[in-house]
């Protein structure tokens, strides 16, 4: 999951304090494994992901098998296992967006990005994702960045505001430096 | 506040509060739903209040921010009452003439107001405007005049007065009354709601649960989440008098982590009406306990079916089970009786225990009754959520409510149902809209997202968009659904990339008989739908795509070739600057040409052309 290389006691310090984080989310959850989504949830509102430590101890404390932690933390969509960007942009493909062209934004903001959705830049400033609806139709097709909802995108109107927002950022941007 | 504990409490909160309002001379809303928020609502929202401040009208004017007005596609939306001036697309530099005209004196922006498409006649108040003026928004008119975070709103709307009818009343005689009125269930099934009530009360066992449904995962649906964001109480009051029917104590709001807005508001009702007595113990002194929790889903479509769902709130993955011979209503969420309900069903309860099952009975059609909200999207010209009555023909909503299709653009389809449904062909457009009729034309009703189809949407590309997403959201529990859809996916895959061979369709129609006759789950069963249904109405479009290679809606990119028309070229060089991969090659004012190696078919030359030089072949 995580690979970059930390020496062993800094990990270690990390690690505990993962752990001391997990049970202070615990206590505020009575029923705490009909919690398990909400606690995992939670727990990766504090991390932006679930670092592998973090479930061992949920699964310890809520005296649960690991496989059944991992087996919810895989199923569902809104959990991940590695860390995001500290930026996100979002697209919608639902079937609104879809009928609007979504696919051509798609490919756009894969050909700006450098990445494919589901991943993150190397430098984990920006992870790029695709949902299945948002919920916001009438205004398809949707890109959030950051929080922020962007309606009636074209892939003209896309290029031109992610590289504005990448010049802002200051991040390099695939496609100008092809250029 | 001091707790409400009887009808005579509840009468003088109101009176109170309305007594409160009536200082406020004139009343400004601002849309605060999801798709106004994307406009910036929320800057419109600093800018007026500034201006109040700036003019001392703090307390004479109120400042609200409301749920959805249902007109998404016109955002942000402001309207005043009680003129009911409604005004459309506002932004931060039209409130100070809105200040100015319509607030400090009673004049109209009229730069701001609706304009009717075909008689280009400028429209000023909401009821007026033709996308409401066919509506019956029952559901969803109230959402433009309650503040979604302030039960008071609600409460001075008559809210909660439908719970303190119903704690006088019998259980059986609440449960008669939803049979008397014919509601169905909303989030699709349409399965009678009275008689599930009636089921999970006569099932023995002290423990019982109610489920507020808003896990609606079906692409193109928005309607839950408008009125769970925009009207949450409304949801509230129909769970505890559903509760109260059944014997149940404690409920629950399964909400989409994708809709962080419905969440919060939600959460805030909760909270106020339990500091009210609304909730918790001994509600309105009637001896009757029931409490509403949150759960948040974790982005899994298949939790929308009831059984995944009780599964996902016990913690687990979300995998159906087999329900023909066990209902949750018998063996539900921790194994006891559990009545599931979606958001729009529960928010009809108050109305029909309001106004009569007479009442709801005599709206709608023969076999399904009362209004339902469609989401309309897709390429109409007014996008956003239409509350009908049941029965409405697909014409008149399309037409009439959503004015017609986008750029004078030609009429194909109209999907409804989601990735369960299917679409609906053009000849078809007389069809009422109800349970039985859809479902006869090889759709469903489904929660009601109605995306609408034109000319330039593929058919083929319809059917493989959503195999795609039926493949990522099968939860892999049964093989037919796991493997099937996989291997349908490939199929139309194949055709729509050039590889479809002449018996391609029987396999395609056998396979999609066997997922839809052995899956586990409503899923699966209904998985092949839009397969099914495109190759029903849309089956040249296919054979287009197998024997002359190609796709005449110009979407299937292996198909497509670009290319610029010497005679109309006039090497203004727009196509070169906007081409992302550099595919197009020419020296000004001369004819310029594309790369057909490099072209990655993505369509912006077509669309910067100003001389409509590129064809697509």
């Amino acid at each position: 999951m995580e690979t970059t290389a930390i020496n062993p006691s800094a990990k270690l310090r990390i690690d505990t304090e993962r752990r001391r984080s997990v049970n202070c989310i615990l206590k505020n959850y009575k029923d705490s494994k009909s919690n398990l989504i909400s606690i995992l949830q939670d727990i990766q509102e504090k991390f932006s992901y679930l670092p592998t430590e973090t479930l061992e101890e949920v699964a310890k404390k809520l005296n649960l098998k690991l496989i059944d932690v991992y087996g919810v933390a895989t199923f569902y969509k809104s959990l991940r296992l590695s860390p995001q960007g500290k930026h996100n942009i979002t697209l919608c493909l639902g079937t609104a967006c879809h009928v609007r062209a979504s696919a051509k934004i798609l490919d756009e903001i894969q050909s700006q990005l450098g990445i494919g959705p589901g991943s993150t830049t190397e430098n984990r400033e920006l992870t790029f994702n695709t949902v299945n609806c948002l919920g916001v139709c009438a205004i398809g097709p949707v890109v959030v960045i950051d929080g922020k909802y962007y309606g009636r995108m074209t892939p003209i109107k896309t290029r031109e505001m992610l590289s504005k927002y990448l010049k802002k950022k200051n991040f390099s941007n695939k496609a100008t430096e092809k250029r | 506040m001091k707790k409400i504990r009887t009808k005579k409490n509840l009468e003088e909160y109101r009176k109170r509060i309305k007594k409160e309002n009536s200082k406020f001379k004139k009343i400004v809303t601002i849309c605060g739903g999801t798709g106004c928020h994307a406009y910036n609502c929320e800057q419109v929202k600093q800018k007026l209040r500034k201006e109040l401040v700036k003019n001392g009208l703090l307390k004479k004017v109120a400042l609200k921010v409301s749920g959805c007005h249902g007109f998404c596609e016109n955002g942000p939306i402001v309207t005043i009452r009680p003129e009911n001036i409604f005004y459309q697309r506002v932004s931060e530099k039209d409130v100070p003439e809105i200040m100015e005209k319509s607030i400090l004196k009673n004049k109209i922006v009229e730069h701001l107001l609706y304009e009717d498409p075909v008689s280009r006649q400028k429209v000023t108040y909401l009821e007026e405007i033709p996308f409401y003026k066919s509506q019956k928004r029952l559901l969803l008119g109230k959402n433009g005049l309650i503040e979604p975070d302030k039960i008071e709103d609600y409460i001075v709307q008559g809210g909660y007065g439908a719970l303190v009818k119903v704690l006088k009343l019998p259980a059986q005689k609440i449960i008669e009354i939803i049979k008397a009125s014919g509601l169905r269930g909303r989030g699709g099934g349409g399965f009678p709601t009275g008689r599930k009530w009636e089921f999970c009360r006569n099932t023995e066992g002290e423990i019982k649960y109610v489920i507020c449904n808003c896990d609606e995962g079906d692409p193109g649906a928005y309607m839950d989440r408008s009125l769970l964001e925009g009207n949450p109480h409304s949801v509230i009051e129909g769970m505890i008098i559903g509760a109260f029917a059944i014997g149940s104590n404690q409920g629950y709001i399964y909400v989409r982590h994708e809709y962080p807005l419905a969440c919060r508001n939600a959460q805030i009702a909760i909270r106020q009406a339990r500091k009210l007595g609304l909730l918790g113990k001994n509600i309105l002194g009637s001896g009757f306990n029931f409490d509403i929790q949150i759960a948040k889903g974790g982005g899994a479509f298949v939790c929308g079916e009831s059984t995944a769902l009780i599964a996902s709130l016990e913690g687990r993955m979300g995998e159906p089970r087999d329900k023909q011979h066990l209902h949750t209503t018998e063996s539900g969420l921790w194994g006891k009786p559990t009545n599931i309900n979606n958001v729009e069903t529960w928010a009809n309860v108050p109305l029909i225990i309001n106004n009569g099952p007479e009442w709801f009975y005599q709206i709608g059609n023969e076999n399904s009754k009362g209004t339902k909200i469609f989401s309309l999207v897709g390429k109409v010209q007014n996008t956003g959520l239409v509350e009908v009555p049941m029965g409405t023909t697909l014409r008149e909503i399309i037409f009439e409510i959503g004015g017609g299709i986008l750029n004078g653009k030609k009429f194909k389809a109209v999907q409804t149902g989601g990735p369960s449904g299917g679409c609906v062909p053009a000849d078809s457009l007389d069809l009422p809209v109800d349970y039985e009729q859809l479902n006869a034309a090889g759709s469903m009703m489904g929660s009601g997202g109605m995306i609408v189809m034109d000319e330039d949407t593929c058919m083929v590309d319809v059917a493989k968009y959503f195999l795609n997403f039926l493949k990522e959201e099968s939860c892999g529990k049964c093989l037919p659904c796991r493997e099937g859809i996989k291997r349908m996916l490939e199929i139309v895959t194949d055709i729509s990339e050039g590889r479809g061979k002449e018996d391609t369709l029987d396999l395609l129609e056998e396979l999609s008989a066997v997922v839809t006759d052995t899956s586990l789950c409503g899923l699966g069963k209904t998985a092949a739908n839009p397969v099914l249904s495109t190759l029903r109405y849309f089956r040249d479009e296919y054979e287009n795509h197998i024997k002359e290679k190609k796709c005449p809606a110009g979407v299937c990119v292996p198909l497509l070739r670009y290319e610029i028309l010497a005679d109309c070229c006039k090497g203004c060089g727009a196509c070169i600057k906007i081409c992302p991969y550099n595919a197009i090659s020419g020296k000004p004012k001369e004819i310029h040409i594309i790369n057909q190696d490099i072209c990655a078919k993505c369509g912006s030359c077509k669309t910067i052309c100003k001389f409509n030089a590129v064809q697509l072949q």
